[in-house]
């Protein structure tokens, strides 16, 4: 079993297994680039009305292919009538959204349902055709690389590639659109038209992961990889790059599970396979990760704590927790019989000093207080200019006098 | 065509049953996610619940309603929870989230049926698409008077008792808890000043939906389920601006929608002369958007149709000085 995991993603197992694993690793690099735009315009969902939005015209572009040359498994019939009903799918919710009451959600939710409907009505009736050939329809609902011909892989890569790179030469373009429309209105750049090259990138993903992912689940493959990089950085290029790698990997992957188990639709070990590596992230991003963010929370709690307890001790009513007295006797500030080490009382004292520079800093510059988001809560010396300090000291030292 | 009674009432009135209950179940609380904006949150339960169903009956080994809904509902909470922790740590919006969770369970599902073999039993993924309209049959049915029998009642299908019992369920929370419900909707700020935490009542109203989703999940599969949270509702929003009468609409233009949805989908090709039946789901999901779209357009105020001739009367009328 290993082995012949090891033969497929080495590329080792037959021309056809190769195309098929190239066009899927492809596939995802460009959903995960493409992905990140529709993420960053918060438009993430529309994805989920244009892949449901397809199934009417896969089964009319059967239905028109079986009329016209009698068979219907005809793959430029299914791709432009899945890519037309995506068109009027993402019309109809933009037309709903701009001219009724509905918000954008109930939008897509009407949309999807819909052409999904509809969809299934005409799947129904494919099915009461004597024509044979209707099975493979269905694998365009879960997906299926098992069944996938080598046209059909080639012409998935081949797509995929143009996609992902339109998508990286206007990376400049979509990124000022996604984060500042008005600017780059202002700047002059036909923005609606590079909305329209975004919407249209997505459709051309959505259409060329059917068969591969299925219209259920590709929209997986555009919002789980740039979700999965938004946890690693802040940066688009990093971020592009990262969502890129993740969507490639997990298509990779699991199309070379799925041509293990081919009774399983590649569409779900796929997007598994992507949720293990989501998991990744979203457990060990270095800022944003689970374990980052806990460990981050801990040492500030552990922070607050210790300069909670100094300056009670320096008020001479030690109400120590057990966590408390044990980071103060771990430091050396407290002996085991809790009275105050030598250390210990210069600790507290500086402490206290330091409360209190802060206490006038509040109440001789209470707005700049404010502002200042870490606020007692770490060294004043280590925030504050020199010369400020050296004047809250001479204004704690000798108080001015009230005036009146 | 020739339809006996005996037929009609094992075969069709049980399907027409499921349909309308199915769509009174998810046509009530979709009223207030289409409102709070959270129509997509019906999407998502729909997805998500299956990996529970499926662990719910794997673990029991039963096709009772028990553990599938506790499996169900335990899905759909691990999913909000999770939600919940990637819109905040990756400072995404609430719809990317959302996608990430319900695609990863809905994948989950899918293997696991695969995998165990379920799928040969009664459970599998078109069903779960499309859910099983056609094979509810209610045995023993001759006539209408069998239905209040005993025996009649012994042998109804399980869907039907099923969803009888949510829908009855989620019309008293509605009706008891309206004016918490239609003020946190609209004011969820004023609805914690006045004493009732907002933010419980919305965690209730997506229990509600999660329970809405299961029982009819089964009985008509995801697709209708989402079309009976958004159509209705949104159909309604476009006759009405008052939320009782958004109410009781959406349960109208839900019932029809079952009802003629069922009915075209399983004699419309008989009455064209052919012999079958298209799948009813789908022809349901069908007909309330279509619904939909004519109020859109038509609706006397807020129809595109009726605000394009109110805006010309406007204008013909001299303005007033």
């Amino acid at each position: 079993m290993l082995q012949e995991l090891f033969d497929i993603l080495t590329f080792q197992s037959g021309y056809n297994t190769n195309v098929v694993l190239l066009g899927a690793g492809l596939l995802g690099t460009a959903g995960g680039v493409v992905g990140v735009f529709s993420l960053l315009r918060k438009r993430a969902l529309i994805s989920d009305a244009i892949s449901h939005a397809t199934l009417p015209g896969i089964t009319l572009g059967f239905l028109v292919a079986l009329a016209l040359t009698g068979t219907g498994k005809s793959l430029p019939f299914l791709m432009v009538g899945s890519t037309l009903s995506g068109i009027l799918g993402v019309l109809l919710v933009q037309w709903i959204k701009d001219n009724t009451r509905l918000p954008e959600d109930s939008a897509i939710g009407t949309v999807l349902s819909s052409f999904f409907g509809l969809g299934v009505v005409l799947m129904s009736y494919i099915q009461t055709l004597k024509s044979g050939s209707q099975a493979g329809l269905e694998s365009y609902l879960l997906g299926s690389t098992a069944s996938m011909l080598q046209s059909e892989a080639e012409m998935i890569a081949i797509s995929a590639l143009a996609i992902t790179m339109l998508a990286v030469l206007f990376m400049k373009e979509f990124g000022l659109v996604c984060f500042d429309p008005d600017y780059a209105a202002s700047r002059g750049w036909a923005v609606s038209k590079i909305d329209l090259l975004m919407m249209a990138l997505l459709l051309a993903v959505v259409v060329i992961g059917l068969k591969t992912v299925g219209l259920i689940l590709i929209i997986a493959l555009v919002i789980i990889p740039p979700v999965a990089a938004r946890f690693w950085t802040d940066r688009l290029g990093v971020m592009v790059a990262i969502s890129a790698f993740t969507g490639g990997m997990s298509c990779y992957l699991g199309a070379a599970l799925s041509a293990l188990t081919p009774d399983l639709p590649s569409g779900a070990t796929i997007v598994l396979t992507a949720t293990a590596l989501f998991t990744l992230s979203l457990l060990f991003a270095p800022k944003r990760g689970v374990i980052a963010t806990a460990l981050r929370q801990f040492s500030f709690r552990l922070k607050i704590t210790r300069r909670r307890a100094l300056l009670s001790l320096n008020k001479g009513q030690p109400t120590l927790s057990f966590l408390a007295s044990f980071l103060l006797k771990r430091e050396g500030v407290l002996n085991s019989d809790h009275t105050l080490t030598e250390k210990g009382q210069k600790t507290v004292a500086t402490m206290s000093r330091d409360q209190a520079l802060w206490n006038q800093y509040l109440s001789d510059y209470p707005e700049e207080a404010f502002a200042q988001n870490r606020w007692s809560l770490a060294m004043i010396t280590d925030i504050l200019p020199r010369d400020l300090i050296n004047e809250l000291e001479m204004s704690i030292d000798s108080p001015k006098k009230e005036i009146g | 065509m020739d339809l006996p009674l005996a037929d009609f009432l094992q075969i069709d009135f049980p399907a027409l049953l499921v349909a309308s209950l199915a769509g009174l179940c998810c046509g009530l609380p979709g009223n207030f996610l289409v409102l709070r904006r959270q129509s997509l949150i019906g999407d998502a339960m729909s997805h998500v619940v299956l990996p529970g169903i499926v662990v719910g009956y794997l673990l029991s080994g039963t096709l009772d309603t028990l553990p599938m809904l506790l499996g169900a509902l335990g899905a759909a909470l691990i999913s909000a929870l999770l939600i919940e922790v990637i819109r905040r740590l990756g400072n995404v919006e609430p719809g990317a989230a959302m996608g990430v969770v319900f695609t990863s369970m809905f994948a989950l599902g899918v293997l696991i049926l695969e995998q165990t073999g379920a799928s040969g039993v009664h459970l599998d993924v078109e069903h779960a698409l499309y859910g099983n309209l056609e094979s509810t049959l209610w045995f023993g049915l001759t006539d209408w008077s069998d239905i209040l029998s005993a025996d009649g009642l012994a042998q109804m299908p399980g869907s039907i008792s099923r969803l009888g019992g949510v829908t009855l369920v989620v019309l008293l929370v509605i009706i008891l808890f309206f004016k918490e419900l239609k003020i946190s909707t609209f004011d969820p700020a004023m609805a914690t000043s006045l004493g009732f935490n907002a933010r419980y009542i919305s965690i209730g109203l997506i229990v509600m939906t999660a329970t809405s989703a299961v029982a009819a999940f089964d009985a008509v599969g995801s697709i209708l389920v989402i079309a009976m949270f958004i159509c209705p509702a949104a159909t309604a929003r476009m006759w009405t601006d008052k939320l009782s009468s958004q109410i009781i609409l959406s349960s109208v233009f839900a019932l029809m929608s079952g009802c003629l949805g069922y009915l075209i989908a399983a004699f419309g090709p008989f009455l064209l002369g052919e012999n079958y039946a298209l799948n009813a789901a789908g022809m349901i999901a069908v007909v309330a958007c279509l619904l939909q779209a004519f109020s859109m357009v038509f609706a006397p105020n807020h129809g595109t149709m009726g605000r394009f001739l109110k805006q010309r009367k406007a204008l013909q009328e001299p303005a007033e000085i």
